[in-house]
């Protein structure tokens, strides 16, 4: 057996409100292979989000245990962390999250900086990811001359830049019509089919159904984990 | 990887221009008043430098006649005190150098169809030692040319230029009021004095020569003034009183009987106007200060607002891995850019202004590249202070709480 992707072992999250501590995840376990297609859903406020940022090292656990590709990750410094960001993993937001400012291809290339990678190298990475995404002619655009989906597809690119073992993608679609979420689905496919990892949230049973395995949220708890099965057509 | 940031950071400041421009209007006055004080001072020192290596060390003169209180000079008599015997005996004293009595004034050279206004100086030998001024073609006059008044003289390089153009001057006669003089010699050059006066546009001549002959002097043997020149700096004062003793003595004046001739410092007063130069340049320096205070303070303000503006950038950048040393790193960068870009235009202002003052006031500035190094040392330092704060703060964001943030 391989070592899993991922591994979470009672994996928590609190919060001090006015109101006292509120815990968002309570106590989660989950274990992912290299090459899954998850999709992980549940209602509002389920924790869905809190888990994703917490496995996309973008947040720190209160308790339990976190291996990402073999290393524990809940006791990292915070350059460490800012390294499994850059190099382990790929994150897409919802709200695209490009910098406005900068140019396509600057904004996919900009993890390469950050990884010390030589102006030369970037340009040609990020030329073929965003070849890749098909927006190859848009390279020298600014974020707001494309539209959403477009914008998501650059988003995409960027967190395959460097390569990662896994893409986390917190309700890509949520801001998307139904036909663009299609194409943004499509292109997780393929990355999946690639042998990425894709770990991705979701309201939509249409594109949950994208995924091969499906997991379920509800109060801080998976309450189900389970295979898609595919309706005969 | 700096490269890529510094290409960042000048897009950040691009962004906003005229805000950016605001910004480095402080840093601009301060720099600006930095070079303006380096150049003064600066000047100021070089000009004593020039006065003292041109007009000679360890100088003062003695003036025929008295200054009372009211400064109204009377002199015994009104004619002048001094004498050549005076001269003579100051150069006997010890502690002294040299002693020449000189009488000196403006009159007209001819030579050939060539005419030139200058200044003539009637001295004797010991007055080219006083100002440490050497023959370059030709030779000094002697002792012997003072005792039997002949008619020889030294040019200066001006006079030189202007009577006799591309001739070899030396053995050539030229007139000095009707009476023909022979150049024997050619003075090195000297260049301009403290009040920009060209030293090298004078003309030489034995004392006695000139009191006969050119100046028509009534009482001969009496001179308006005597240069003296001191062994040694620290022995200035010390020689000055003796001469002061000396002279009393030799005039006969009683105890409470005013001098009947003034002694002046020339080297002091090189010093006191550098002095005066020198305060001004101290409050330039506490302009410059209080400016480059106000502008660093502009800048961290600025850089305060760029980074809670910008706070979703941070967590965006945080999210794809940038370290909090890359955050840190980017904002102090654009602070620096900003103080940087101030600087230049800073140096600019700076540069302008000194010009000008040079321009209208004569006063001496010198512009140099350490100017120039100082000002960007201390934008380099502005810069990273005041920056230092608002990186630390924009690199210590929480990414969620960054990523968060509308
Ligand atoms: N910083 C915080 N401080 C306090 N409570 C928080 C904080 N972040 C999240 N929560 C709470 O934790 C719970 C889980 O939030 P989370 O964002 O993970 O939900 P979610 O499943 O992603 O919901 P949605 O589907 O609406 O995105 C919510 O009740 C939320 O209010
Ligand atoms: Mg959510």
């Amino acid at each position: 057996m391989t070592e899993p992707v991922i591994r979470v072992a009672g994996l928590g999250k609190s919060y001090a409100t006015a109101a006292g501590l509120f815990t968002a995840l309570k106590g989660v376990n989950l274990e992912v292979r290299e090459g899954e297609y998850i999709a992980i859903m549940g209602p509002s406020g389920s924790g869905k989000s809190t888990f994703m940022n917490l496995l996309g090292c973008l947040d720190t656990p209160t308790c339990g245990e976190y291996w990402l590709a073999g290393e524990n990750v809940a006791h990292l410094d915070n350059d460490s962390l800012a390294r499994l960001r850059n190099r382990t993993l790929g994150f897409v937001f919802q709200g695209f999250n490009l910098l406005s400012r900068v140019s396509l291809q600057d904004n996919v290339a900009l993890p390469l900086v950050y990884a010390g990678v030589d102006k030369e190298a970037r340009r040609a990475r990020a030329r073929l990811l965003l070849d890749k995404v098909g927006l190859g002619r848009y390279a020298e655009s600014l974020p707001n001359r494309i539209s959403g989906g477009q914008q998501q597809r650059v988003a995409i690119a960027r967190a395959l830049v460097n390569a990662p073992h896994l893409i986390l993608a917190d309700e890509p679609t949520g801001n998307l019509d139904s036909h663009t979420s299609e194409e943004i689905m499509r292109l997780f496919n393929e990355l999946n089919g690639e042998g990425i990892t894709v770990i991705l949230v979701t309201h939509e049973p249409d594109i949950a159904a994208h995924a091969k395995r499906q997991v379920r949220f509800l109060d801080g708890e998976i309450v189900s984990d389970h295979l898609t099965e595919h309706a005969p057509c | 990887m700096l490269k890529a940031m510094l290409g960042e950071a000048w897009l950040a400041m691009g962004a906003n221009r005229l805000r950016a421009a605001l910004t480095m209007l402080g840093m601009v006055i301060g720099v600006g008043a930095v070079v303006i004080m380096l150049a003064i001072g600066q000047g100021a020192q070089y000009a004593v430098q020039q006065t003292i290596s041109t007009m000679g060390s360890n100088l003062f003169i003695i003036l025929s006649g008295s200054l009372t209180a009211g400064g109204v000079r009377s002199g015994a008599g009104g004619g002048p005190t001094l004498t050549v015997g005076d001269a003579n005996a100051i150069d006997e004293l010890d502690g002294v150098a040299n002693a020449a009595a000189t009488h000196q004034g403006g009159r007209q050279l001819v030579y050939g169809s060539q005419n030139w206004s200058t200044q003539v100086i009637g001295t004797t030998p010991a007055y080219l030692g006083a100002r440490a001024w050497n023959v370059v073609n030709g030779a000094a006059f002697g002792d012997s040319d003072v005792r039997s008044a002949t008619r020889v003289a030294l040019i200066g390089k001006t006079v030189a230029e202007n009577l006799f153009g591309s001739e070899d001057p030396v053995g050539k006669t030229m007139r000095i009021q009707q009476s023909p003089f022979v150049v024997v010699g050619v003075l090195g050059p000297k260049g301009q004095n403290l009040d920009g006066r060209d030293q090298d546009d004078t003309v030489i001549i034995p004392l006695s020569t000139a009191q006969r002959q050119v100046f028509g002097t009534p009482f001969l043997g009496s001179v308006r003034m005597i240069m003296v020149q001191a062994e040694s700096a620290e022995g200035m004062e010390r020689t000055m009183a003796d001469v002061t003793a000396l002279l009393r003595q030799r005039h006969r004046l009683r105890e409470g009987m005013p001098d009947d001739f003034f002694i002046r410092n020339l080297s002091a007063a090189a010093e006191s106007e550098a002095e005066t130069t020198r305060t001004m340049s101290i409050l330039l320096g506490a302009i410059a200060s209080i400016s480059l205070l106000v502008g660093g303070i502009g800048i961290m303000n600025i850089m305060l607002v760029s980074v809670t503006e910008r706070t979703r950038e941070i967590g965006i950048r945080m999210a794809i891995g940038a370290r909090q040393a890359d955050i840190l790193m980017q904002f102090l960068l654009e602070a620096i850019m900003l103080s940087f870009a101030g600087c230049l235009l800073g140096l600019v202002l700076g540069l302008g202004i000194a010009l000008g003052i040079n321009a209208v006031t004569g006063m001496v500035v010198v512009i140099s590249g350490s100017a120039a190094l100082v000002a960007f040392a201390v934008a380099a330092t502005v810069g990273i202070f005041f920056g230092w704060y608002p990186a630390r703060k924009a690199a210590r964001l929480d990414p969620i709480e960054a990523l968060r943030y509308q």
